[in-house]
């Protein structure tokens, strides 16, 4: 099998083959220099310069950054103001209302995100459950529905924002539908509620065979005969799922939360592409906002922007650290067992 | 084949009758099917519509193409109606003009006689049909080809650099003990979750130090170093024993000749896996070109069909054609994929 493998993959590299032998020379001439254990910074360094120079300078220019004000692009060209940035941001008379706040449409845009991430990320959870579970049992054709589920995951968020804003717009499928069935049609995306409803409803939809496929894993990671048993002492199912299911099932459930949790404070696209973030300021997520703000808006203001975007940042840290800790003792669980 | 698919459709959990659980099933999967394939297989549909036939409320299911007949004496060929006589017949005619609310018609077969009807009562007589031209026109009006060849350039050249730097740099993390090894890896542990909307404003401003603002290479160059990538590989090398290493150390073999020779092929399948998801981030993206690109004629084809639908006068023949087409390598991946990407993403976690 592993000779297959190879084989194949000799196969697929072997048309570079020339460009791969015509470095070996120079490299050699570099491995007498370096040892062979200096070849590891050779290999790592292409990987590591394009990372360190558009991933951690950036991280780090971020800091600086939201310290400065200003329309110029270039940190030397910018004026030092301290946290006046940041103070901005979380000035408020009155934090229960974003009109109130020095920058309201920040304040409406953390409001939305913090509203869409409780919502989407329940619904979503418990429609993957359901999903899992139910791809779970003894069903014919078990990998066709799993591909089912998953086929949206891999459109792309504006495919997914177009398709959905053909069925809901005012002439569209859904207002079809329901004159058929004798209701009334609606204007589904310029109505503030149901906007932000559609937002919620297809970002669920575009993702949610991502994380059913994660709970589904885990379903079948539960030995087989603890149901055996509980079926015997004639346990019923509802039982069986608090008792055995879902305990067993905890460390992939809480994966799950904490994924679509960061991936839900990031929403963009496809809403971006459904919605622009309308009617109103509705559908304004913090995304948007720091897009808006740092590039789209005539009221461009960066150094905004970047300290917005630390802040989204530091929630995002947050949230990574517990997917990691929660990782990591699901690894130790796993070597324990 | 009726008793396969009686004992398939009515499979019971245990017991003879119908169980609760067993309806929530079907209905799940039935329902899910029709929501989670119907929305795009809509569209589809109604990219083959003609831009009349969009506008019509309620939507027919099938796209229809009016029929036309060439009639003796005409030079164009003529659009057909189903046409209501005042003696209460119908006829199929053909209109060779209208005036107003009136239209005088033709019967096809007597080309001399002409009538005058009403446009009240006359229906256009169609046909189903494909409206083609919804995916031939964009190709020669507009910049439709320019974003398609950009699209193209993007994921390929983008997911080539990635597989190479990633697999360059997971080599070296496997395989050789180094001071700085597990800081390294830390390093690249800890920003895997660092996404693109936090660093977007200091990034947005190191594309333009270093030329790369409205360049396509902007786009593709701040995406290959994924973390993922780096993580997924260096997990899979692993698995591959230092013997064989050894054993070409010993053959006077390059250490560079043992990643490309003996590493990298062995490492297919996680190469592979790779390749396939890069392909799909990367024809996906859309926050990032949108930002980096400005000028239209570098667009790629998520940010050109957001513009065209952004426009104040939607051309829908056109986008849901244009949609249609940006879906296909997606598609394709996952009709001939699928199961091989949903075990992947089942067993790691990743995406």
């Amino acid at each position: 099998m592993a000779e297959v493998m190879r084989k194949a993959g000799a196969m697929l590299t072997a048309p570079f083959a020339w460009a791969a032998a015509a470095i070996d020379r120079p490299l050699r001439a570099l491995q007498n220099a370096a040892g062979t254990n200096g070849m590891a910074a050779f290999f790592l360094a292409p990987n590591m310069l394009i990372f360190g120079l558009f991933v951690l300078l950036p991280l780090v220019i971020n800091i600086a950054y939201s310290t400065t004000a200003g329309t110029a692009l270039f940190l030397p060209d910018r004026t030092f103001v301290g946290a006046e940035q940041y103070q901005r941001l979380l000035t408020c008379t009155d934090y229960t209302d974003p009109k109130s706040c020095l920058e309201d449409q920040f304040w409406i845009a953390l409001r939305n995100t913090a509203l869409f991430v409780v919502l989407q990320v329940s619904l979503m959870t418990v429609v993957a459950m359901v999903t899992a579970l139910i791809l779970n049992r003894e069903i014919m054709g078990r990998s066709f529905w799993r591909a089912v589920f998953f086929f949206p995951v891999l459109l792309s968020p504006v495919v997914v924002g177009l398709i959905w804003r053909w069925i809901l717009q005012r002439d569209g499928l859904l207002n079809a539908a329901l004159l058929q069935v004798g209701l009334e049609p609606h204007v589904w995306l310029t109505d503030r509620f149901w906007a932000f409803a559609a937002a919620v409803g297809v970002s669920v939809w575009a993702h949610v065979g991502f994380y059913a496929l994660i709970l589904l894993a885990g379903l079948q990671a539960i030995p087989k005969d603890l149901y055996e048993a509980a079926e015997m002492d004639g346990t019923r199912p509802g039982r069986v799922f608090w008792r055995i299911t879902l305990p067993l099932l905890m460390p992939n459930l809480l994966v799950v939360i904490v994924l679509a949790l960061i991936r839900a404070v990031q929403i963009f696209d496809e809403v971006f592409v459904l919605t622009g973030g309308g009617p109103g300021t509705s559908t304004l997520f913090l995304t948007q906002y720091i897009y808006e703000i740092g590039f789209a808006s005539l009221l461009k203001n960066p150094g905004l922007a970047s300290a917005a975007s630390i802040l989204m940042g530091s929630v995002l840290v947050v949230l990574t650290l517990i997917q990691l800790a929660v990782a990591r003792r699901n690894e130790a669980k796993g070597r324990r067992e | 084949m009726t008793a396969a698919l009686r004992t398939f459709l009515f499979r019971r959990r245990g017991g003879e009758r119908w169980h609760w659980t067993d309806v929530v099933t079907w209905v799940w999967l039935v329902g899910g099917t029709i929501l989670m394939f119907g929305p795009a297989l809509w569209l589809v549909g109604s990219s083959f519509k003609s831009p009349a036939q969009l506008a019509e409320f309620p939507p027919t299911i099938l796209p229809y193409v009016s029929r036309t007949v060439v009639v003796p004496g005409q030079d164009k060929p003529l659009p057909l109606y189903v046409v209501k006589l005042d003696n209460g017949e119908t006829r199929e005619m053909a209109e060779i003009r209208r005036i107003g609310i009136m239209a005088q018609m033709v019967d096809p077969a007597k080309p001399t006689e002409i009538v005058r009807v009403n446009i009240q009562s006359r229906t256009p007589a169609r046909e189903i049909g494909l409206a083609l031209s919804n995916y031939t026109e964009p190709f020669t009006h507009f910049d439709f080809l320019t974003y398609l060849g950009n699209s193209v350039f993007v994921t390929a050249v983008a997911t080539l650099i990635t597989l190479i730097t990633n697999s360059m740099a997971a080599f070296a993390l496997s395989k050789y003990q180094f001071r700085g090894r597990n800081a390294v890896m830390l390093l690249i542990l800890a920003t895997l979750m660092v996404p693109l909307s936090v660093i977007l404003v200091p990034l947005y401003s190191i594309i333009s130090a270093v030329g790369l603002f409205n360049s396509l290479w902007g786009v593709i160059l701040p995406t290959v170093a994924t973390p993922t990538g780096v993580f997924m590989l260096r997990q899979y090398m692993l698995t591959i024993p230092d013997e064989l290493m050894d054993a070409a150390r010993m053959d006077k073999a390059s250490e560079w000749q043992i990643y490309w020779r003996i590493v990298l092929p062995l490492t297919a399948p996680a190469l592979a896996v790779l390749a396939i998801f890069s392909v799909v981030w990367r024809w996906n993206d859309f926050l990032w070109p949108l930002i980096v690109l400005s000028r239209k004629e570098l667009y790629t084809l998520q940010v050109g069909l957001n513009t065209y639908a952004g426009e104040l006068n939607v051309q829908w023949h056109y986008i849901l054609a244009m949609t249609v087409v940006t879906m296909i390598p997606v598609v394709l991946v996952f009709v001939f994929l699928q199961r091989f990407i949903t075990t992947g993403i089942a067993g790691s976690g990743l995406k």
